[in-house]
């Protein structure tokens, strides 16, 4: 089973370079000096104060020490207090990672069903008028600022329109939480009046993080197409009279997919990065939002906690990715 | 080889997309070197005048004026150095550490060459952004550690694609025939596996170009760019943001500056891979976020 092998593998490294990265993340945000305590206790401070309160958060010690002490707590899931929300940081982070992978999910199936069929039409349409049109637009949204979208479609369709509410996640108190993923909720308590109001929350954030992820998978489907519609076998079921649209469907679609696929796992990526700035636009509770907030507040445990689910969540999607690529393709693993 | 060569670029000045980046590129350069003489009003960088403040496009100030009453295209036009001068400083220290990195660990494998791609790969598990945001905060605001963490980060996309590149041309004959006659380590290095692997860096850093100006801006949005006044395009994004139902104008200017020049090197980086290596389709490039 070359398959089972693979996954084996893969998991074995997954600790390794998860604690790689705590390693980095730490050395980043500690080699360089800023005062975390200053920024805590602001400028009047006596310094008698600064030096107790450093000692009560362990930055007296040596830096090796810091850093074991730093895995100790990691390895028990502890990532230490957030300077800013007093709160631990796991905690937050938990209790806010729902709102991130609701969006990003959304968005990814978003990007996906607009991506996809764009991506085939345009290629089976090759240097059509629509064609055309659909290449200028994938170019244009892979050159257009994150955040600078995020504001173009609040101010279009929440400003001027009024189509959308503006950001946030929900309005009033939202359904009860089961799975954190507000639609889900609400679904569970049959509660329309949330659901549209989730949804319609959810319409320009997903929106924006959607269209330049769309427009990578326009450009990778429409590449693989061609390419599978210009190989021999194409070319051979073409000769012998078999319909086109049988082809597209049973032989074509398949093969060209299996780039995309491989190409979810990094736009995924992309993704993530995106939603920590469009979070910010929309005031999405998400892990972005508190990303943004914990750096603004100088807050090291909080970037380093947030560095590591990051971390983990993209090398996840990456497995998981690969698994299903060796069922699309079975090449690699016979 | 030349007539391979000047098919590519003939084909290369008939591409009309790869025509309109390298256009769009050129204005940028010229915008950014001449700005004191081609914006309208050089003293606005710095100078404000309160009682113009937030005034829409007319024949005076041709993109509007902001909340300090400055002009907005002039400082676009002072922001165009600063864009450029990030994304070559920044991209050009990623690749001057990146691509010997990755020159020697696939020349030479071992444990050391496995210890550098894992440090890379774990790099690469995280959105550039995310770490980028946590150096540029500790180190401060300032366009100098903006570029600084955006080397940091970016290294790891040209060590990685060098080191597969390298490993796959050593098994080559000509490469192992250039050992057995007695080259030096160095000699192959430079003279028989660079030029070969040249192609795939410069299309990768075109494309790097791009996305390291959108999470240089991203940097700027956030406050850990350059400090005020100074003209940074995601620095104005920001600033415009409270004003955005009544001054439309005042995020457009540097939204559409930033669209413009990331659409320049992108396209550009489409139509250098098409010259440079006819074998790969077209339309099949990266995100551009990156340089992925």
């Amino acid at each position: 089973m070359r398959r089972l092998e693979m996954i084996v593998s893969r998991l074995a490294w997954f600790v390794p370079t998860l604690a790689g990265l705590v390693v980095i993340v730490f050395l980043i945000s500690n080699v360089i000096p800023t005062d975390p305590v200053r920024v805590l206790l602001g400028e009047n401070a006596t310094p008698a104060q600064v030096e107790a309160m450093r000692i009560q958060l362990g930055y007296d010690q040596p830096l090796w020490v810091q850093l074991a002490r730093h895995f100790r707590d990691v390895l028990s899931g502890n990532l230490g207090i957030s300077i800013y929300t007093q709160r631990p940081i796991s905690e937050d982070l938990a209790q806010r990672l729902p709102a991130t992978l609701e969006l990003t999910l959304v968005a990814i199936t978003l990007s996906i069903a607009l991506g996809i069929p764009l991506g085939v039409i345009s290629a089976l349409k090759r240097n059509s008028l629509w064609d055309h049109v659909v290449r200028v637009l994938s170019v244009s949204g892979l050159a257009i600022a994150a955040f600078w979208l995020a504001m173009l479609l609040q101010f279009l369709f929440a400003m001027k329109l009024g189509a959308a509410p503006l950001n946030s996640r929900i309005d009033g108190f939202g359904p009860t939480p089961v799975t954190g993923f507000m639609i889900v909720d609400s679904l569970l308590d049959w509660d329309m009046e949330s659901l549209r109001s989730a949804l319609s929350h959810m319409a320009l954030p997903a929106l924006t993080l959607a269209l330049p992820a769309a427009a990578t998978i326009v450009r990778f489907t429409r590449a693989g197409v061609l390419d599978v519609i210009n190989s021999n076998h194409v070319l051979y079921q073409r000769a012998m009279g078999m319909p086109p649209g049988l082809i597209v469907w049973k032989y074509v679609l398949r093969n060209a997919l299996t780039s995309t696929v491989t190409q979810i796992g990094l736009i995924f990526g992309v993704l993530v990065t995106n939603a920590v700035i469009v979070e910010t636009v929309f005031d999405w509770p998400g892990i972005g939002t508190f990303a943004v907030q914990s750096i603004l507040q100088s807050d090291h445990k909080a970037i380093i906690g947030f560095t590591i689910w990051i971390g983990a969540l993209i090398v996840i999607v990456n497995l998981l990715v690969d698994i299903v690529h060796s069922f699309i393709d079975p090449r690699g693993t016979r | 080889m030349m007539p391979g060569w000047r098919r590519g670029l003939g084909r290369f000045a008939r591409d009309r997309a790869a025509a309109l980046g390298v256009t769009l590129l050129v204005v940028l350069i010229v915008l950014a070197i001449f700005a004191p003489i081609l914006a309208p009003y050089p003293g606005d960088v710095a100078d404000f005048h309160t009682a113009n403040r937030l005034h829409a496009p007319d024949a005076d100030n041709w993109l509007g004026t902001d909340r300090m009453g400055s002009d907005l295209l002039s400082r676009i036009v002072f922001g165009a150095r600063i864009t450029i001068t990030i994304a070559f400083v920044a991209v050009g220290s990623a690749v001057v550490v990146g691509v010997p990195i990755g020159l020697l660990a696939g020349y030479y494998g071992g444990w050391p060459s496995n210890l550098l791609m894992r440090v890379s790969d774990i790099f690469l598990a995280v959105p550039q952004i995310v770490l980028a945001i946590a150096i540029a905060q500790t180190l401060g605001p300032s366009i100098e550690n903006v570029i600084l963490a955006l080397s940091v980060t970016y290294w790891p996309f040209w060590a990685r694609l060098v080191f597969a590149e390298t490993r796959s041309l050593k098994n080559e004959v000509f490469i192992e025939s250039a050992i057995a006659l007695g080259a030096s380590p160095w000699r192959v290095m430079v003279l028989h596996v660079l030029p070969n692997i040249a192609s795939s860096i410069i299309v990768r850093t075109s494309i790097g170009m791009g996305g390291t100006i959108l999470t240089a801006a991203a940097l700027g949005f956030l406050g850990l760019g350059a400090p005020a006044p100074t003209p940074e395009w995601g620095r104005m994004i920001a600033e415009s943001r409270e004003f955005l139902p009544e001054a439309w104008w005042y995020a457009t200017a540097p939204g559409v500056a930033i669209f413009v020049v990331v659409m320049g090197f992108n396209l550009v980086g489409d139509g250098l891979r098409d010259f440079l290596d006819p074998r790969i389709r077209r339309g099949a490039s990266g995100s551009g976020a990156g340089g992925t």
